[in-house]
Order: C-alpha cells, then structure tokens, then sequence
C-alpha cells in the first residue's frame, strides 16, 4: 500500500511543474510563443493559398471542380485520401486513448485500417469504371435517376453534416485548447479558409491542401517517434519495457481500476496497461462500432468522391493501396506516440489540458523539443498545432465538397433541372452550393458550441455502413436490385441508425445525469475533510498535491451543481425517454443487417425493366472499365 | 479505349452488353474475380473480428507474454497491419497480373462482340 501512496506522490510530483504553468489556462501554447504558433500557421496557410491560386487557373469545368478532370494519380490520391481521412479525432484522439488507455485505444485504431480492404475489393475500382461526380451517380446509373438522386443526395448531405458538424465542433475547440483563440472566432477562421481553397480551387486545390497536410502529419509523426524510440535504441520490447515501468503509467492504471488494483505489484500494473479491457467494457458495443468503421468507410460520399479523381480503374487501385500504406504506418506510429506520451508526460498533465487526452501528442513534441519553456519545445508543439489545424481544415474541404455536389450536381442539376444546365451553370451551381453548405458548416459549428458531439463521428459511420454501403454494393453487384431497393435501403438504413442513436446511452438523460451528479456533491463533503486535513499536515508535497486536488474537486462539484440545476424540472431525453431503450452506443450491428435487409426486401417487391435492362451494360463496364474515359469526355 | 468512347458518344453503333456479358471470355473473368474477392473479403472481416472478440472473451490468452512486456495481444493487433497490408498486396498483385489483361482484351475487342459481320 505505502509503495502506491509512494508511487502516486512521484508521478503528482513530476506532473507539479508542468501542472503549474499559467499557459494551460489559455491553451497549450504560452501566450509568450504564441507569435512562434501563428508564424508556422501562416507558412502553412501561405503555401495552401498559393496551391489554391495556382490551382484557380485550372478549374474551368464541372468535372474540375468536382474531381479536379480526373487528372489526379494514384499516388497523389493516395495521399489526399490519407489527408481526406486522418481527421482530428484520429490523429488526436487515438494518440490520446493510447496514452490514457493503453492497449485498447491501439486496438481502436485497427478498424480504421481494415475499413480500406472494404474499400480495395468492392468500391474502389467499380466506383471509378461507372461513376461520375457522386454517390448518387453511381446508383442512378441503372435506377430510376430523378428517385434516387434525392434519397442519395439526402443521405450524403445528412453524414456530411454529420461528419462536419463533430469536426468543426472538434476544431474549434481543438484551436481553442491549443492556442487559446475564442472557439467563435476559430470556427469562422477555420470555415473561411475551407470555402476559399474549395470555392475557388475546387477539387483541385482540396486535393492539394489534404496532400500537404498528409505530408506534413506523416512528417511530424516520424519525427515525434524517432524522438521518442531513440534512447530504446529502436527496440520495441527495449520500449514496451520502459514503458511498463514507467511509474506515470503504473498510476494511471490503478487510477484506472482503482480498488481492483490493490494487490498489484508495480510491474504487474504497469504490464496491464499492454493487456485490453482498460477502456473497453461492452464487447457487443466494440464489435457494432467495428461494423460501421470496416463497411461505413466505403459508404462515405467524401472518401468515395476521391475516386473519381483518378483517370482509371488500376490508379484508383494504386490509390487504395498507398492509402492503406500510409494510413496503417501512421496507426503503428500513434502507437509510440501514444506510449510516449504516457511515459513522458503523463496521463494526469495530459487530462489537466483535455480531459479526453487529446493533447497528447501535442504535448509529447513539446516534451521532445526540451518542455514548455524551450525554444524547440515550442517550434514543436507550434508545428504540431498547425498539422491538427491543417488537419481540421483539410477535412472540413473534402466534406463541404461532397455535400456541395451532392446538392449541385444531384438536387439541382439532376433533379430540379433534368440535366439541362450548360456547363457554365453547372461550375456556377457547384460554387453557389458550396458557399451554403460552407456557411452551414460555420453556423452549426457555432450553434453546436459545448455540445458533446463526439458520437456523431461514428453516427456518420454508422448511417454510411446501413444505408450508402448497401445500396452502393448491391447496385454494382445484385442483378435483382433496383429503384424500389435502392429507396428502401436509403430510408431504412438512414432512419435506423440514427432512431437508435435516439434512444441508446448517447443522449443526455436527466435522471441518470442528476443522480451522478448528486453523488459527486454528497462524496465531496468527506473528501473535503480528508483534503483539509492533508492541507494542514506540513509535509510541503502533500500540502502542493491537496491544493491541486481541491481545485479539481471543486471544479467538479460547480459542474455537478451547474448540472443539477440544469435538469432541475427535466425527467427525459430528447425523445422523451426516461432511460435508454437501446443499450448500444452504435447501432451498427442492427443497423447494418436491416439496411441490407430493406434493399433486397425492396427490390424484390417493386418491378423496374430499366434496372434489368442496365443489368448487362453495368455489370461489364464496372468489372473491366470500357468507356470509362466516357465521364471525362464531358 | 479511346476508339469504344467514340461508340458511347453516338458516333458508332453502341455496344452490345448483352453479347460481352455472354462471351466466355468475360463470364471466366466475372466468376475469377467474384470468387477472389469474396474469399478474400470474408477471410480479411473474420481476421479482423477476432481482435476485438479475442479482447473481450480470451483476455488470457492475450496476456500471455511472448517476447519480453510483449504479448499475444500487442502482436495480434500488429498482425492487423501486415494481414491487411498482405491482402492488399496480393489483390494488387493478382489485379494487376490476370484480371487486367483480362479485361484489356475484352475492351479491345468490344465493338466486334456480339456483331455478325
């Protein structure tokens, strides 16, 4: 027992002088190397805008505009795609779950991976030989096109939104936490400099600002990880080894299990960090989220997009396939970021910035760089701060572009104009679209303000796996499918998944919310005691770790309060629940099966000659790519 | 290819789908194709879904220490990357080599298919 108490008093001892710095109270970065942050954001701002104005010229067609002619290579479109893909919420926060968590935030990141062999065999390649602009060109190719351009373009513009509701949220707050800039004010930086690449670069510019930003994170990342494997002399076990008997993580894992960790030794905490189970208690809920990542990425209307960029089926092959290459370096890589991070800066100075770590890298390149009062540590965490905004803006782009087509190219021009538009007014349509669904994006970005909208992220996932996924494969592969399936699968997958996000352990309930809450407050007053006591002791250590834990505290019991008054006359969540209908979190594992359920169920009932008639024309032009050129010749 | 995108554009007679989805040369492809890529996507869900189910159910068996701290678990999870990094490179490798010059000669010769002439 006394050499745990010994135990945490080192790692609150270690933690004290980082803890103590001022800067924390307004964002990662001191106020006095701020100007260091700013400089490297606008080199990156600088080289983007330049890429944009180059890109301007050539962006004179629709098919500019939307998948930048075609002319992309598949190495390029690799990485866009890796760029388009490593959001905030990956190269963040799973660095950020390794390091609080261990073993199951490395796990968390697999799924990310395995989803592109979804994408490699199935998407990819038939996506590129018979689409055009969009999702919904691929499923008007044989269906009924007027009907299911609407029900597509209504799914692409609700995971879209989804997507870029979580990451305009998650960007500015992710600004906000690093360099203390108003989250107002970051939404409208991050939403103006997204419109101009996309509004007057098109795809042409989107591609190259997520390329940059590839580069750049795939950069920072090695760096980071040479930095923090070398003293191991780049041996893995040698870092497992220092990571385990780091004491910071053996106190992070009996913070973690608390009372169940009282006959561990050091070693064998330290060991439990390695072993699953820290972060991951619902195996059914692991495995549903699972689903919607490994079938969802396939589903998703801005990764799809991507693939129309490229001139033919085998360049859209090699994009997949250096996509996976990178995207999969970078998850091995988090995991020594990660590991890192717990060893050298600790899960508790990690938390005391954000609570759901993800600070962590951020934090790790000031560590490497000599801490937070170093030149280098600063120019670090300067660069890894502008990554993370380069980051968030690359992939709001990618998104505004794939609703924006959606609306432009499948609501209006397909729908609303049957085709009839001259291609002056459709680049002018795209841009007008764009313009909307940018504003959009700023104005729920603000709205949103202090909503946890971390679950919206997989919701997209989810909503992507059970309604795009399967009416996109069973167009392409099913000869029974047609319209009636297509709209079926659209409406039922879309409305499953997010009904039982309605009802599941997501939302806020009321009386669950009050009940913690109540409980925080009652506990406090016998911790208070213990703390005073503590206070008054005379032992210097003792007396600095208790004034930390008393502001903690309460700060936790304001917000318990502030809670409690919140819910004061409320019983139910938004849909008038008392509690959760549906136990998951994701939805996918039902979700998903109904999806496809309602596309063969739907195809079945309902009569279309045009999809059997285009059966034969389909199915051969999506397995060997004759008049592929065809799209472009536009 | 250049010449087939003509055919789509009403230059020429436009294809005959029906004929090349019936030759012979195109149904050895699609039946390749479709059974490589079902095994391959079955095997890669099943490999990856072992992960988490191994987590949640075995959590012995990937304690177990192999190779000093490293465990079952830690070289599973690294063997995610290089099963779908393999998967990757063998469907690359299979595309690239058969199914391609498959599909080449049926492009080539797609005008004619399906045309008594």
């Amino acid at each position: 027992m006394s050499r745990r108490t010994n135990l945490y008093l080192t790692a609150g001892a270690l933690a004290l002088p980082l803890i103590a710095l001022p800067a924390f109270a307004q964002g990662a970065v001191s106020s006095e190397w701020r100007w260091l942050t700013f400089a490297v954001f606008a080199a990156i701002i600088g080289v983007t805008m330049f890429v944009t104005f180059l890109a301007a010229k050539r962006v004179k067609s629709a098919s500019d505009f939307y998948t930048a002619g075609g002319g992309v290579s598949g190495l390029q479109n690799g990485w866009a795609i890796a760029g388009d893909y490593l959001s905030a919420a990956s190269f963040l926060g799973i660095a950020g779950l390794i390091s609080l968590y261990g073993y199951d935030g490395f796990m968390y990141s697999v799924g990310w991976l395995v989803a592109y062999i979804t994408v490699l065999l199935v998407i990819a390649e038939p996506c590129r030989n018979i689409g055009k602009y969009t999702l919904a060109d691929i499923l008007a190719y044989r269906n009924d096109p007027k009907k299911v351009r609407v029900v597509g373009a209504i799914s692409v513009i609700t995971v879209s939104t989804f997507y870029l509701t979580a990451q305009m949220v998650g960007g500015g707050v992710l600004v906000k936490t690093l360099i203390g800039i108003d989250y107002e004010i970051s939404v409208i930086v991050v939403g103006i400099l997204m419109l101009g690449y996309v509004l007057f670069g098109g795809m042409v510019a989107t591609t190259w600002v997520q390329i940059i930003k590839a580069v750049l994170l795939v950069t920072a990342s090695i760096l980071l990880v040479m930095f923090v494997w070398m003293p191991y002399g780049f041996s893995l076990p040698g870092f497992l080894q220092a990571a385990v008997g780091d004491a910071k993580v053996q106190g992070q894992v009996a913070a973690l299990l608390g009372d169940a960790s009282k006959n561990m030794s050091a070693a064998e905490l330290g060991q439990r960090f390695l072993e699953p189970g820290l972060l991951f208690k619902a195996p059914i809920d692991q495995i549903s989220l699972g689903m919607a990542l490994v079938f969802g990425t396939a589903g998703l209307p801005h990764i799809l997009m991507r693939f129309f960029t490229v001139p033919t089926a085998q360049e859209a092959r090699k994009s997949v396939i250096w996509a996976m290459a990178i995207i999969g370096g970078f998850y091995v890589l988090t995991l020594f970021l990660g590991l890192g991070a717990a060893m050298n800066v600790g899960a508790i100075n990690i938390r005391a910035v954000d609570p759901g770590g993800n600070m962590a890298a951020p934090l790790l390149a000031q560590f490497v760089g000599g801490g937070p009062d170093s030149f280098l540590g600063n120019l670090f965490l300067a660069f890894v701060a502008a990554v993370a905004f380069a980051t968030i803006v690359a992939v709001v782009a990618g998104l505004v572009l794939a609703a924006a087509s959606a609306m432009a190219h499948d609501l209006y021009v397909g729908v609303i104009r049957s085709e009839h538009v001259t291609p002056q007014e459709q680049v002018k349509a795209a841009r007008i679209a764009t313009v909307i669904v940018g504003a959009m994006a700023i104005a729920i970005g603000i709205a949103a303000k202090g909503q946890n909208v971390a679950h919206l992220v997989a919701l997209a996932f989810a909503v992507a796996a059970s309604a795009n996924f399967p009416c996109v494969l069973l167009t392409l592969y099913w000869k029974r499918c047609n319209t009636g399936g297509i709209m079926a699968g659209m409406v039922v997958g879309t409305l499953t998944a997010i009904g039982l996000v309605l009802v599941s352990p997501n939302m806020t309930y009321p009386l669950a919310a009050k009940a913690a809450a109540q409980k925080v407050v009652d506990g406090s007053v016998a911790r208070y005691a213990a703390l005073s006591e503590a206070a008054t002791s005379g032992d210097a250590a003792k007396m600095a770790r208790a004034e930390k834990d008393r502001s903690t505290l309460d700060k936790a019991v304001a917000a318990a309060k502030a809670n409690l008054e919140k819910f004061r006359d409320e019983r139910t969540s938004l849909v008038g629940l008392e509690k959760p209908l549906f136990e998951l979190r994701n939805p996918g594992l039902i979700s998903i099966p109904l999806g496809f359920l309602a596309v063969i169920l739907g195809s079945l009932l309902y009569r279309d000659k045009r999809a059997e008639e285009m059966w034969d024309e389909l199915y051969v032009r999506q397995n060997t790519g004759i008049l592929a050129a065809k799209a472009h010749a536009h | 290819m250049s010449t087939a995108a003509l055919g789509a554009t009403g230059q020429r007679a436009p294809l005959n789908w029906a004929a090349i989805d019936a030759d012979p040369r195109f149904q050895s492809l699609h039946e390749k194709k479709v059974r490589f890529l079902m095994g391959l996507m079955i095997f890669s869900v099943a490999y990856y879904f072992l992960l988490p189910v191994g987590a949640a159910y075995f959590p012995e068996l990937f304690r177990i220490k192999v190779w000093g701290p490293m465990n079952v678990g830690i070289l599973f999870a690294l063997s995610e990357f290089v099963v779908a990094w393999g998967i990757a490179y063998y469907y690359a490798r299979r595309a690239n080599r058969e199914f391609d010059a498959m599909a080449r000669e049926l492009i080539a010769d797609a005008e004619n298919i399906g045309r008594t002439s």
